[in-house]
This record gives C-alpha cells, sequence and structure tokens, in this order.
C-alpha cells in the first residue's frame, strides 16, 4: 500500500439544476498504484469526466477526500494548490478545443513553464529548447513549432495537449477521452505514445473511456460508471474474463467479436435510464436490468468484495453465490 | 527517472540557440491573410481609403491651417460662392469654409477615435468580467448596461453635456459613454462563445488564476468581433458628435465643427446652399467610409461567418 499515489473516497459532486441536485458523482472510492493505470469506463453523462476533474480539483467536489501522495488536495490552500498541478495533469477529448486557437505551438507548449517559472533563469532559446525537445517526445515535427491549432491535423493537435500537459512534469495525468474523437488509424498512434511515455517517465494515468476495448490494452485495474456510482472494479484481466455486474455484461457483449459459428449474442439494454436528478434509494441500474427483483428497488447495492480485488456492486451477485448465472445469464468468457 | 528540466536542457548543445527553430520556420501570419482578404473587397478599400485621405487632411490642417486662419472675419467676402480662390466658398462672416471645414476635420476624428476607444476598454473590461465570472457579477453589470443602453445615445449625451458644461472633452466623455453598452453585450457574447472550451480548463489545469485567464486566453479570442464593432461605432459616434453640436451641445459655437457648420448654414439654405454642403458632405463620406471599412472587416477577419 505505500506505492499509492492517489486515493479517493467517498467522493460525490453535485450540481444544481432547475429540477433539483445532478448526482453526476456519488461516493466513489477507488485508489491507483504509482506508475499504474486506472481505467474509468461508463456510457456518456455517467459523471466519468466529473470524477476527473474533482480528482484534480478543477471543480470543487461536494463532498469526500482525494489523497495525492497521501495529502489530501480537497484541504490545500490556493498557493498549494498551483504546487499541486505540477504534479497532476489532464489531456482532453476534443482534440480542437483545448488548444487555443490564437496561440502557436510554441506558445502552447511553453506556457506552462513560462507562467510557472519552471525553468528558473532560462533563456529563450533555453525554453524553445525544452519545447523543441517536448515536441520530439510525443512526435511532432520541428518545423510546425510556428504552426497555429487550425493547421494541425486531430493526432498532431492531442500529440501537443500530451506535449502541454508534460511540460509541468507531472506524475500523474487523468486522461479525459483521449482518443475518442480521433480516426481509428490514429487512435492507435497516440495510445502507443501514452503508453511508451508511461513507460519512459513512470507516469501514472487515470483513463477515461466510454470504450472497453481501448481500456483493456491499458489499464491494470478497471472501474465501471453507472450514473454516478462505480458498479464494478477489478484488475482489468478479471473484468474481462469474468464480468460480474449486469450493466458490465451488457457493455463487454457489444464489443465482442462474433465467432463464426457462435451463437454469441449481444445484451441489449432496453428501458428507461434513471435519472441522475435526486434518484431514489434503489439499484440505479435496476430499471435497465433482466434481473432485477424486489430487493433492487428497496435499496441501493453497496460495492462488495465478491472475490479476491473484485468488487462488484449488485444485491444478485454476492461472495461464493450469483444468482445471475442460475437465471441463465449469457456467459461473456 | 530523468524528469529534472535542467539536466535536458545541458543535454542539447549550446550551438543550437544560435538558430531558433521560431525564427526558422515562418509563422502564418493571420494579419496577413485577413488583409489579403480584405483587399479584394473593393468597398472596403474605399472606405479605407477615405479614412486615411481624411486623416492626411487632418495632418495637413495642424501644419498649415491655425485657429486664427479659420476664426478672422471679413466682412467683405460674406457668402461667396466656391470658387479658385475659395473652393468650398465663404461663410455669413466671409471666412473660408474650405479651411474652417479642414481644419473642423480633427474634432471629427478625434471624436471617432477617442470617444470609441474609451468605450472599447470600459466596455471590454466589464462585458469579459461578465461573461467570464457570470453570477451577480454579471447580474449587475448587465442591468446598468441595459438602462444605459435603453437611453437614446443622443439624449444620453444631450444630459451628460448639460451636467459637465459643452466643451469638447465634454462632448467626447458623453459619447465614449454612449459606445459602453455595445462594447459590453458585444464581449459578453463572444466570452460566452470560448469559456467553455477545454482550453480555458488546461489553462486552469497549470495553475492560471480566473482573472488571468479571462484576459490572457478568452479575450484576445474575441478580438476579431470586437474590431469590427468598433469600426462600425466610429461612423455612429461621429454622426453623434456632428448632432451634438448641431444642436449646440457639442463643440462651442465659433469652433468649425462639422454638425456646427452645418447649423450655422441652415439660416441661409436658400442663399448659400454650399454652407450646408460640403460639411454634409464630409460626414456623409466619413461615417459611410466606416461602416464600409466595418462590413469588410467582418468578412475579412472571420471568413466562417460569410459562408
Ligand atoms: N457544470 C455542470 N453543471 C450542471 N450539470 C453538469 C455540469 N457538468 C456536468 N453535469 C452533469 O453531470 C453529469 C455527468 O457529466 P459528465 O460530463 O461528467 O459525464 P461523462 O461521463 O464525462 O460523459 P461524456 O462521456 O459525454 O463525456 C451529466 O448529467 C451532466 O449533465
Ligand atoms: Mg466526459
Amino acid at each position: 500500500m505505500g506505492n499509492t499515489i492517489l486515493e479517493v473516497k467517498n467522493l460525490k459532486k453535485y450540481f444544481k439544476s432547475p429540477r433539483g441536485m445532478v448526482h453526476a458523482v456519488d461516493g466513489v472510492q477507488f485508489s491507483i498504484e504509482r506508475g499504474q493505470t486506472l481505467g474509468v469506463v461508463g456510457e456518456s453523462g455517467c459523471g466519468k469526466s466529473t470524477l476527473g476533474r474533482c480528482v484534480l480539483r478543477l471543480i470543487e467536489p461536494t463532498e469526500g477526500e482525494v489523497f495525492f501522495e497521501g495529502r489530501d488536495i480537497c484541504k490545500l490552500k490556493k498557493r498549494e494548490i498551483k504546487e499541486l498541478r505540477k504534479e497532476m495533469q489532464i489531456i482532453f477529448q476534443d482534440p480542437f478545443s483545448s488548444l487555443n486557437p490564437r496561440k502557436t505551438v510554441l506558445e502552447i507548449i511553453s506556457e506552462p513553464i513560462v507562467f510557472n517559472k519552471l525553468m528558473p533563469g532560462a533563456s529563450r532559446a533555453q525554453i524553445e529548447n525544452r519545447v523543441l525537445e517536448l515536441m520530439d517526445t510525443v512526435g511532432i515535427a520541428e518545423r510546425l513549432i510556428n504552426a497555429y491549432p487550425h493547421e494541425l491535423d486531430g493526432g498532431r493537435r492531442q500529440r501537443i495537449g500530451i506535449a502541454r500537459a508534460l511540460a509541468m512534469n507531472p506524475k500523474f495525468i487523468v486522461c479525459d477521452e483521449p482518443v475518442s474523437a480521433l480516426d481509428v488509424s490514429i487512435q492507435a498512434q497516440i495510445l502507443n505514445l501514452l503508453k511508451k511515455l508511461q513507460k519512459e517517465m513512470g507516469l501514472t494515468y487515470m483513463f477515461i473511456t466510454h470504450d472497453l476495448s481501448v481500456v483493456h490494452y491499458f489499464s491494470n485495474d478497471i472501474i465501471v460508471m453507472y450514473l454516478g456510482q462505480v458498479v464494478e472494479k477489478a484488475p482489468s484481466d478479471v473484468l474481462f474474463k469474468n464480468p460480474l455486474h449486469p450493466y458490465t455484461r451488457a457493455l463487454l457483449s457489444s464489443i465482442l467479436v462474433p465467432k463464426v459459428g457462435g451463437n454469441q449474442d449481444t445484451i441489449q439494454l432496453r428501458g428507461e435510464v434513471t435519472s441522475p436528478i435526486d434518484p431514489p434509494d434503489e439499484c440505479r441500474f435496476a430499471k435497465r436490468c433482466d434481473y432485477r427483483c424486489e430487493t433492487c428497488e428497496g435499496s441501493n447495492p453497496p460495492l462488495v468484495e465478491v472475490e479476491e480485488n473484485h468488487f462488484v456492486a449488485c444485491h444478485c451477485v454476492k461472495p461464493g453465490e450469483n444468482l445471475l448465472k442460475k437465471s441463465g445469464a449469457v456467459s461473456a468468457s | 527517472m530523468s524528469r529534472g528540466q535542467t539536466e535536458t536542457i545541458v543535454s542539447r548543445k549550446e550551438g543550437h540557440s544560435a538558430t531558433l527553430a521560431s525564427r526558422k520556420y515562418k509563422k502564418k501570419s493571420a494579419f496577413l491573410e485577413s488583409w489579403n482578404r480584405l483587399r479584394t473587397n473593393p468597398g472596403a478599400m474605399f472606405g479605407l481609403i477615405v479614412i486615411i485621405l481624411m486623416v492626411l487632411l487632418m495632418v495637413y490642417s495642424f501644419m498649415f491651417i491655425t485657429e486664427e486662419d479659420v476664426m478672422a472675419i471679413n466682412s467683405a467676402n460674406r457668402f461667396k460662392p466656391p470658387s479658385a480662390a475659395h473652393p468650398f466658398g465663404t461663410d455669413s462672416m466671409g471666412r473660408d469654409l474650405f479651411m474652417r471645414t479642414v481644419y473642423g476635420t480633427r474634432y471629427s476624428l478625434a471624436v471617432g477615435f477617442f470617444s470609441v476607444a474609451f468605450g472599447l476598454v470600459v466596455g471590454v473590461f466589464f462585458g469579459t468580467l461578465a461573461g467570464y465570472f457570470g453570477g451577480w457579477v454579471e447580474e449587475i453589470i448587465m442591468r446598468v448596461s441595459d438602462v444605459m443602453a435603453s437611453i437614446p445615445g443622443m439624449l444620453l449625451g444631450m444630459v451628460i453635456v448639460a451636467v459637465l458644461g459643452p466643451s469638447f472633452l465634454n462632448l467626447l466623455i458623453a459619447i465614449g459613454v454612449s459606445n459602453i453598452s455595445g462594447f459590453i453585450r458585444m464581449s459578453r457574447a463572444s466570452i460566452l462563445s470560448v469559456k467553455g472550451s477545454e482550453f480555458v480548463e488546461a489553462a486552469r489545469a497549470i495553475g492560471m488564476s480566473e482573472f488571468r485567464i479571462a484576459f490572457s486566453q478568452v479575450l484576445p479570442n474575441s478580438v476579431s468581433p470586437l474590431i469590427v464593432t468598433a469600426t462600425a461605432r466610429i461612423a455612429t459616434s461621429v454622426l453623434a458628435a456632428a448632432g451634438l453640436s448641431f444642436i449646440g451641445f457639442g463643440v462651442p459655437v465659433p469652433l468649425p465643427e462639422w454638425g456646427a457648420l452645418i447649423s450655422d448654414g441652415r439660416n441661409y439654405l436658400g442663399r448659400a446652399p454650399h454652407l450646408t454642403l460640403f460639411p454634409g458632405i464630409f460626414i456623409m463620406l466619413t461615417t459611410f467610409a466606416c461602416s464600409l471599412l466595418g462590413d469588410g472587416l467582418r468578412d475579412a477577419l472571420d471568413p466562417k461567418l460569410k459562408q
């Protein structure tokens, strides 16, 4: 446990809305080991980005604690947060809005260095050399140093976003769907780049995505989110071999490659999505779940460890017994 | 883990700094691109040329026309029609109208420039605060701005001049104040359109303060619409100044402000129409030129808008 870099405890973020409180993140708990990757999966609107921003304290959590290297960052003062920014960075989803259209590549990448005085006393040339080095690290040609973002394609823009984050020398990076806006071929390049950087610099990632196939390749652990809550948490391999929560199964079945002659059906999710606005105390997935019973509508299931390191929040899955198997659920192995 | 920057810098050859990469590769100039688009717009070029001519006339007047030249009364020379000696004729006191009109350029251009600059600086400051910070800051700023916008500019100008007394400086202030609310709304709107961008969040993630983000990251993205608005406001300001002077709320009477010249000439419309005609043409040319240039700039600065 001594090597835990980030630990999140009972994190909540509610947004005010005209119709009530939006429970964007509702009691999330996890930890990440140094140098590892935590995958965060879930459908659109389930609170992944909000979680990522709370963890960096880009927005103020409503409740809960976030320990980064042992310090609760929710209690830090303004000046201390500024120091913290050097340790934790973020890479964004949309490479078209994540770069300021008025700034050149040089300005974008050097801004974190200049603003935070990361190279005290350095000349312009030295800072520029550092920028060139970062550009080289992320695979951007030197000749693009004076280009504006609109002159570049999505993949290159994303690389510049990565270089900007690296300029701070962070230890921990939240990757908020860094490849969802890119072509498949470019996705692979960016993923490989991120992986290479992790290996070379010992980075820790929190990797947000709605695409399970991407995290499988990338993550050590995965948490599956549904309407602001974690419904399943397991090491990547375990989750793919033995998904227990009905929602995880549905997600997984949608990415499995159909085998010739196999009778692999995808699980269709039907039914209305529970509103994240002041949700009642029941299983939030119940309305779309094929296995729901009275208990499911009675209370919201807690996250329990059903086997080693494998946590599930489902009334029908308990340590040693799995009611879903009995009811003839699709095996996803 | 070698993540100290200092080591990495040392590892690069010092000699490398002699040729900065940023010098080696040309920056695509946004200004040049816009200029190339503007150049092909005949209306905008006409406007630009007229404005340049006006500025040259003003410079000329500063160098060669004294206040005495335009104020000296010559009763032998009253109401002369345009001629070689007096290209625009003479007025009711025998003063050369060409000299007076050219001398008056400084007032209109000064009003156009300073009152718009004043409205721009004040309006953009508050508009940016309102748009970026929202909440009660926005509420207060926008309510005040709405009240200001709901009073007709002329009326607001008259009130301000009535309170402060008629002088050229007060005329500048009056028109400057009436320019503020337009810029508040303009800058607030364009701030709103970019403030949710991820690059704003990226700036936050490197530790920038909200105030700094608003003015150094977000505001520069609304430069184009502001230039367009400013150019258009110059036209209305010149017109408003002439209007206020016409009714005696502007530049004090004997000084040859264009509106004052027309006001003076309207008493002799039948006898000496040139007294109103020439200053009128100057007012029209200036405002028309600014409007044309403003329209041209809108297309040149933001080609996406045209479609
Ligand atoms: N600033 C905000 N004010 C009010 N509600 C918000 C705000 N930000 C997010 N929400 C709400 O919180 C919920 C979670 O949003 P979030 O952006 O975290 O989802 P997400 O999982 O990242 O989705 P996506 O995959 O589309 O990016 C949504 O219901 C959203 O409407
Ligand atoms: Mg998101």
